[in-house]
């Protein structure tokens, strides 16, 4: 029999971590992604499966937390909301340095500053083009569900081990706080210590006889090692864009017109595209789930089927830079983007569609 | 031209009372000569080994001259960010308790970018053991005022000497560790002399021995000098640490075991 919940966003990953075998949680509280340990600490997981969870006295500990558990190969995550994900660009960046796997959650609230605790996108270039100092990326999983919520915790372990990079959860207020049913899996187990030496012969696990010291550092003072260091990450940041690319498409196939949204913008403009149809537009809508890798190369087929792409985020423009490299020039790409915790409604996106592509502009929409 | 005897000629098996314990690597230290750090690091590797800790020891390194520690020594190790050293210690003692897991730090990264990390590591009572170097100053940038600097001593950023009323007093954060519950043993010793090298060691024991009650976390203070820094020879610096550092940062337990 299946075991459905109804839960909320931020408690559905943290079950999702819970059944994934993760070995530790390290955090901060803020708002709105509170629950996620809040749900650890109630589960009494140590009971449950032996994982640890320790609130830090910083975000800026709690990754660096997350730095030493994953430097041992373990299995660890934190999560934070948009401006203790800035605390911990410097750890995310050592990270990137060491190529250290780990599973990140950012429940973005909007900015700059403390901004707001409502729902916003406008983390995405700090997330997407690299937050913190050097050449690096992470992948980066948007979930639109509460059911992604859960599952992207699974999948990111398994990324983050494949390709030993950081994998972020790029979520938001919206889906983070509401309540869905969720389809759970079986418990997957924890690692063993012997099955992580075996996977992970770059872990710290105390030095034995045979085999050298293992050295977790992205330091390395010889500017001729240090450049093969990041040519050799840039060739496996390349190989992600070529493998690891995941989208969906909604009504696409005969799509005149084309939204391109993901996390909650992308649930708003599912429903923008129902409401499109009945009113006879053939719209459809590109949900990047992957945001690194981008679905570049599909939004370029698609360049070529459709008038007119829109790039719906809550946010004044970020991704759409990245529609508009996909497509180059080959389409009209326009932006619509609320601000400040507000999200669009679907009538007023498939609207700003319509005066941009379809009736004669009769006033100049939000663009960046 | 004559024979120039090989280290092995020259040693005897049967003469040899000392040798480098095998848990420093052949590495050359990058350290300056007449420093204090390449004692410490020898007496903390031959301790590990004396135990037979090895397989069991997770070194972390911080920022600062000892930011290459896991060149010279043979364990396993991780470099952290500045002054983030107790964070991935913990990190990697809650997922290993039975690990020995310690942290090797200088005063700019323990007193100053990395205080948050350090009160909360020794205040929760984490099961690892910190080395502190304490050199009243940045090494390895050049020089630099730091946390611990005395009042009136000369850097790079205070070179008409530290101003108290502006750049604030030096830091006896060994102290403010003490105070706190989570801490189990908390010492300052130093590694000029052949009698503080002993005491220093045995300090360093003790805070070894101590992480495997889990107790609480363990503190061990090297005052030790930079003469580079100082601008002073080895002698000198070891003299002047004597007459200047000492009276502020008095050697001696400071926390023991009830």
């Amino acid at each position: 029999m299946k075991d459905i919940r109804l839960m909320k966003g931020n408690e559905a990953i943290a079950e999702g971590a819970i059944r994934a075998g993760c070995d530790g949680y390290f955090g901060y509280p803020i708002t709105p992604q509170s629950e996620v340990m809040e749900y650890l600490f109630a589960n009494k997981i140590k009971e449950r499966t032996g994982m640890i969870v320790l609130q830090a006295e910083s975000e800026i500990a709690s990754i660096h937390m997350v730095y030493g558990g994953a430097a041992c190969g373990k299995r660890v995550m934190t999560s934070s909301s948009s401006p203790g994900i800035s605390l911990m660009q410097e750890g995310i960046s050592f990270m990137a340095g060491t190529e250290l796997p780990c599973l990140l959650l950012n429940v973005v609230r909007g900015g700059p500053g403390l901004g707001t605790i409502q729902p916003s996108q406008s983390d995405y270039f700090q997330t997407v083009k690299g937050g913190g100092h050097g050449d690096y990326k992470m992948i980066v999983l948007a979930p639109a569900s509460v059911q992604e919520m859960y599952d992207f915790a699974k999948l990111g372990f398994e990324l983050a081990f494949k390709h030993r990079i950081q994998v972020m959860v790029l979520s938001d207020g919206a889906i983070g706080q509401m309540m869905e049913k969720v389809e759970l899996d079986e418990q997957v187990p924890r690692w063993t210590d012997a099955e992580i030496k075996a996977m992970s012969p770059w872990a710290t696990t105390g030095k034995t006889p045979d085999r050298e010291r293992n050295i977790i550092t992205s330091l390395d003072l010889n500017p001729v090692k240090q450049e093969i260091i990041n040519i050799n990450l840039q060739k496996k940041f390349k190989h992600i864009q070529e493998t690891e690319v995941r989208f969906e498409r909604i009504q696409c196939d005969d799509a005149e017109y084309l939204f391109v949204a993901y996390g909650s913008s992308a649930r708003i403009c599912q429903k923008a595209v129902l409401l499109g149809r009945e009113r006879g537009i053939k719209v459809g809508l590109l949900r990047p789930i992957t945001l690194f890798p981008y679905p570049s190369d599909e939004l370029a087929k698609l360049a070529k089927q459709v008038k007119g792409m829109l790039s719906v985020e809550m946010s004044a423009g970020q991704m759409v830079e990245d529609v508009r490299l996909s497509v180059n020039g080959a389409v009209p790409v326009e932006h619509y983007g609320r601000l400040g915790g507000i999200m669009p409604a679907p009538d007023e996106v498939l609207n700003v569609l319509e005066q941009n592509f379809i009736k004669e502009k009769t006033y100049e929409p939000h663009t960046n | 031209m004559s024979h120039i005897p090989t280290r092995d000629e020259v040693i005897e098996p049967e003469n040899l009372v000392y040798s480098r314990t095998c848990l420093l690597t052949d590495n050359a230290l990058s350290y300056c000569p007449g420093c204090g750090h390449g004692t410490a690091h020898r007496l903390i590797m031959e301790v590990i080994e004396e135990m037979n800790l090895q397989a069991d020891t997770i070194g972390v390194a911080p920022v600062g001259c000892s930011v290459l520690a896991y060149d010279f020594m043979n364990i396993d190790m991780q470099q952290a960010a500045h002054g983030r050293a107790p964070a991935v210690a913990t990190g990697i003692k809650r997922l290993h308790p039975e690990k020995f897991v310690f942290t090797y730090q200088g005063d700019g990264d323990l007193a100053a970018i990395g205080t948050g990390e350090t009160i909360h590591v020794c205040n929760r009572g984490e099961n690892i053991t910190v080395f502190f170097v304490n050199n009243g100053i940045y090494g390895m940038t050049g020089g630099q005022m730091a946390p611990t600097t005395l009042p009136g001593m000369k850097t790079a950023t205070s070179p008409f000497g530290r101003d108290v009323e502006t750049m604030g007093h030096p830091l006896k954060i060994t102290e403010l560790v003490a105070q706190l519950p989570g801490t189990y043993f908390v010492s300052r010793q130093s590694v000029h002399t052949p009698a503080n090298v002993r005491k220093a060691k045995k300090a360093i024991e003790k805070a070894i021995q101590y992480q495997k009650l889990n107790k609480g976390l363990c503190f061990v203070e090297i005052v030790s000098n930079c003469n580079s820094g100082w601008k002073m020879t080895p002698l000198e610096s070891n003299k002047w640490m004597e007459e200047n550092m000492f009276p502020y940062y008095p050697l001696g337990d400071i926390k023991v075991p009830k």
